[in-house]
């Protein structure tokens, strides 16, 4: 893509793959994904402005099998985002940078963030279930 | 002979960007609003996930929560614009491609919060 052919220093493909880099490329992955997101919030938000009709366009899309594999997916993000964002904070004020800090802080983000969309989506079940 | 900076440029504090630190200290004031305006809106979102319409209309129009809802899409897109704008700087190299993807994420980001905006009042303030 660059105007220019450069040299360019060793990338992706040289590395051997640990943790450090993943939680770095999939913080950026997921802001991405949760950017796309704001779509929804926008349309369900004018939708429930607009009026019943279009409130139930928003729900039937997020009750179809795109829809929640979407919801299911924007779930993971916020929550990998949302954790990592806080070991990001962290890091900014200089806390967990040692080698084995910041390897046990990576996995627990990102068992975290499981075990938070396993929380959220057990509360939209249970209440499907009461419902 | 240890600093080579003039004692202007550090007092200016602007870096090679001119930019200062301005954009870094925006994503984390905003990061730090959502860190506690995200779990308010998956609530919400668990909340009117399960009733009708006229349920979900009612939980957004309570002054509460229409404020904390017009504060997480303004957070939500700000913050979005600032870290799509990161990306772009590190992976798009052809200039003008960069700088149409670059005013294309503000144009979206600022609709987006807008419109937003424009229909929690609605909820809201209508009916």
């Amino acid at each position: 893509m660059p105007a220019t052919a450069r040299p360019l220093s060793p990338h992706l493909s040289i590395y051997r793959w640990q943790i450090q880099m993943v939680t770095s490329i999939v913080h950026r992955a997921t802001g991405i994904a949760l950017a796309a997101g704001t779509i929804l919030l926008c349309v369900a938000l004018l939708a429930l402005a607009a009026g019943p009709e279009a409130y139930a366009n928003v729900q039937a899309f997020c009750a179809s099998w795109i829809g929640l594999i979407l919801l299911l997916g924007w779930t993971w993000s916020l929550a990998y985002h949302l954790l990592n964002g806080i070991r990001h904070l962290l890091q900014d004020v200089g806390l967990g940078y040692l080698p084995a800090q910041f390897v046990r802080n990576s996995w627990l983000v990102v068992a975290g963030s499981l075990v938070l969309t396993a929380l959220v989506w057990a509360c939209v079940f249970a209440q499907r279930g009461g419902a | 002979m240890s600093n080579l900076r003039t004692p202007m440029k550090t007092a200016l504090g602007l870096g090679s960007a001119r930019h200062g630190v301005h954009h870094f200290l925006v994503q984390r004031v905003t990061a730090v609003a959502l860190l506690f305006l995200s779990l308010w809106f998956v609530w919400v979102v668990l909340s009117a996930l399960h009733s009708d319409y006229a349920g979900a209309h009612a939980l957004i129009a309570q002054p509460f929560n229409a404020v904390l809802m017009i504060a997480f899409v303004v957070a939500v897109f700000w913050h979005a614009q600032l870290g799509l704008q990161v990306v772009v700087e590190d992976y798009v190299h052809t200039r003008w491609l960069e700088w149409t993807l670059q005013i294309a994420i503000k144009f979206f980001c600022f609709l987006g919060a807008a419109a937003s905006v424009l229909a929690v009042l609605r909820i809201a303030l209508g009916r």
